[in-house]
């Protein structure tokens, strides 16, 4: 126990340093350019005020490279922290209401696509005629990019929400379908041999035997799924607009604010990684460990 | 920029904000937005101004109703002022205005979403919403900014708006089909005239003949803009050929900058404060503004469908009454700064204060080291002038947007909300001239007569459509 315990303070240490080398190159990349203010006319003073390089502010304001230095990204992100559930109306939210907006979108998308794909999964599998037949429309349907169904989703819900919802729904289908009846088919001939001896109901066979040995597999597939659907979200706020982090995104890449663009990415990285990490949790505790 | 800097004469010595009042430089800039509409409110309440906002929407009203002055004049000495007030109501939805100022009983619908799109043209309609203006008629309003012009195009088309910031060529091409099914739309007011401009990288100022620029890529925000329309217009008389000699791309406005930064494109005919941005980013400069291509034309609309105004007459003029308030409103100039400062939050266009006061005002850096003093860069002019429509018509026609006969004038009296003096006159038993709501504009040297556009649209020697 004692290796891994070092080598586990090691990887620490390492990624500390990580982190530190970062900062430090960022810092020194985004480093101000100072120089020394020249006298200007005062033509030539309001012009520089003009142009957002108020001469009176001091050298400081010579570097007006749009990317944040470590220290503004840092207030930006005690800001938006300090207060990230507040509500200005319609468009402007907290950061905390905007990540909820989109929990709850992949939520809802994700828990229909469930919903429709595991059992549907379960009949494939179970059934070589279903998924004989089912399987050029599932071919020929998954490789499609979830955005590009947002203009018929729009044009056909008539409902920019709902939308959203379905483009979610659409893309967290497959991987559940394909991985549901993948772990169906590949249940063990010998588990579906004894419950066939002991001549136990159909229902009763997929409920007690097929689930628990396809578990694992369907856990793995709902965890693509979800990485996906958390992918898609932010693209398809941003199409649709209105709330979410992905909207929060936008509205911040319409001002052209790296700062806050930025501390989006790194909000969407933290919640992308809590939500998978949730669902490998869940993959752990249905594995039968043989 | 330096955090701490204690040598700084301006700063406060808690080195938060500039007037040294508030924890820091976010909640400086809210405060100083409350506090502009605050003293915008109250100049909105002086007897004054509403005075100036009642005849200016009556003038707007008039205006509507008699597009010629000599027509106007003619039948109101014919019939007095009460027998013309009359006639107006009779033919404009908006007539109820009068009545609304009293009675505020009558809306149909209370609770309204109005999308818009966060530039400079949306202003009026945006800030009608912090100064009080809808909820002054009644309305319970949400101004939801949306992201994009296709987005706009859907959400009226499937109801989530009930009414919206446009381009306004968009509803004529709602209207009439084009890259959707048919949906008659609307336009109430134009919400600015002016107001754009073309903008080129840096690596260009010396190379300012649009003659020179075969082969430059230009961004235009969609496809059925005044932006699209005026920029082919400017390259054709230059004697280049939109569709062969450059590329022109639909591009969002921010990522209009953003390109013109990575060297993507070389230029774009934008809506402002993107054009001031690019200067600030010190990315690009201001090539020239649209109002020297066309000086007074219109850019963006407020409108909506007409399905909403016939259902909901009382409401859309209770709305109809409040933007054009707004409009009076930032029609002045003395204005115009503290109007930069409530529409810059996050909320509304989500810019810097500097370069909305820029565009506002017209005194702006122009990306080359010069000072430019236009204050009329952007104003408000409400005025849907159907000529106007008439002239989107022809460059539609004239670029293939639009295939086969059209019948201009028809199209743009069912879209752009003026009715024509003939139809009021005749309502009364007058007899109507020929007069109506289509003056000739001056478009780069050239006149255009709205009464001749089938010959306009086929005069120019570049277009796409065969002769």
């Amino acid at each position: 126990m004692n290796e891994p315990k070092t080598l586990r303070a090691k990887a620490a240490l390492l990624s500390a340093f990580f982190i530190a080398f970062i900062l430090l190159v960022w810092y020194a990349a985004t480093l101000p350019t100072k120089t020394a203010a020249p006298t200007l006319t005062a033509e030539q003073s309001e012009y520089a005020k003009l142009m957002g390089k108020d001469p009176q502010a001091g050298g400081g304001a010579a570097s007006k490279s749009a990317f944040p230095t470590p220290a503004q990204m840092g207030s930006a992100i005690v800001g938006h922290l300090s207060d990230p559930f507040y509500d200005n109306g319609p468009n402007d939210k907290g950061i905390g209401l905007q990540i909820s907006y989109s929990l709850a979108r992949v939520g809802l998308g994700f828990s229909l696509a469930a919903l429709f794909a595991i059992p549907l999964g379960f009949l494939i599998g179970m059934s070589p005629l279903a998924y004989r037949a089912l399987d050029p429309f599932i071919q020929l349907l998954k490789p499609i990019s979830p955005l590009a169904w947002m203009p018929i989703a729009l044009y056909t819900i008539k409902d920019s929400s709902i939308s959203g919802i379905f483009v979610i729904f659409i893309c967290s289908v497959w991987p559940m379908l394909t991985n549901t009846a993948f772990g169906v088919v590949g249940v063990r001939r010998e588990w579906l041999n004894v419950s066939r001896t002991l001549q136990v109901t159909s229902m009763r066979k997929a409920i007690e035997v097929i689930l628990p040995a396809a578990a694992p597999t369907i856990l793995t597939g709902m965890r693509i799924s979800m990485g996906i659907a958390w992918l898609v979200i932010v693209a398809a706020e941003m199409l649709v607009g209105g709330t979410g982090i992905g909207y929060f995104v936008w509205n911040e890449w319409n001002n052209l604010s790296l700062t806050n663009v930025i501390f989006a990415i790194l909000v969407i990285g933290l919640v992308g990684m809590a939500l998978d990490l949730v669902f490998a949790k869940a993959q752990k505790a249905v594995t039968y460990a043989e | 920029m330096r955090y701490f800097d204690p040598y700084d004469a301006d700063a406060p010595l808690m080195m938060s904000c500039a007037c040294g009042r508030h924890a820091s430089a976010a909640a400086h800039e809210a405060a100083s937005a409350a506090s502009a509409t605050r003293e915008l409110i109250r100049r909105s309440q002086t007897t004054a101004f509403e005075d100036y906002s009642n005849d200016f929407i009556e003038a707007s009203l008039v205006k509507a109703v008699f597009p010629q002055d000599a027509v106007r004049r003619r039948f109101l000495r014919a019939v007095g002022k009460g027998a013309a007030m009359a006639a107006i109501s009779s033919v404009l939805p908006v007539a109820s205005l009068q009545a609304m100022a009293q009675d505020k009983g009558a809306i149909e619908k209370r609770n309204l979403k109005i999308g818009f799109i966060p530039i400079t043209c949306a202003t009026p309609l945006i800030m009608a919403e912090p100064l009080g203006f809808y909820s002054k008629q009644g309305l319970e309003v949400q101004v939801v900014k949306t992201a994009g012009w296709a987005l706009v195009r859907d959400k009226m088309m499937n109801h989530e708006y009930d009414a919206s910031h446009f381009l306004s060529p968009m509803p004529l091409a709602i209207t009439m089909g084009l890259g959707s099914n048919p949906q008659p739309m609307n336009v109430a007011t134009i919400q600015n005239i002016n107001g754009q401009a073309i903008t080129l990288a840096l690596k260009h100022k010396s190379n300012r003949d649009p003659k020179n620029w075969k082969g430059f890529k230009f961004a235009i925000p969609f496809e059925h803009s005044m932006h699209n329309f005026l920029l082919r217009y400017y390259l054709a008389e230059a004697g280049l050929d939109p569709e062969r000699d450059v590329q022109l791309r639909v591009v969002p406005p921010a990522e209009m900058v953003a390109n013109l930064r990575a060297g993507n494109i070389d230029g774009f005919l934008g809506p402002d404060p993107f054009n001031q941005r690019a200067v600030v980013e010190e990315v690009g400069f201001i090539h020239l503004l649209t109002r020297d291509i066309w000086n007074g034309h219109p850019c963006c609309a407020f409108g909506t469908s007409t399905e909403f105004i016939q259902k909901n007459p009382n409401t859309f003029a209770a709305l109809y009454r409040a933007v054009l308030t707004a409009a009076a409103m930032a029609r002045d100039p003395r204005n115009r700064e503290l109007i930069a400062k409530v529409v810059a939050p996050q909320a509304y266009l989500n810019q810097p204060e500097a370069v909305l006061t820029q565009v506002l005002t017209g005194r702006y850096a122009d990306g080359l080291g010069n000072i430019v003093n236009v204050p009329a860069r952007v104003d408000f002019d409400p005025m849907p002038w159907q000529g106007m429509a008439v002239w989107m018509l022809t460059q539609m026609k004239r670029w293939g947007y639009i295939k086969g006969d059209v019948d201009y004038k028809q199209v743009a009296e069912k879209v752009f909300l003026l009715t024509d003096a003939k139809r009021a006159m005749r309502e009364i038993g007058q007899q109507t001239s020929d007069g109506s709501a289509y003056p000739k504009y001056e478009i780069m040297g050239k006149t255009f007569d709205p009464n001749k556009a089938q010959a306009y649209a086929d005069s120019f020697s570049i277009r796409k459509t065969p002769a």
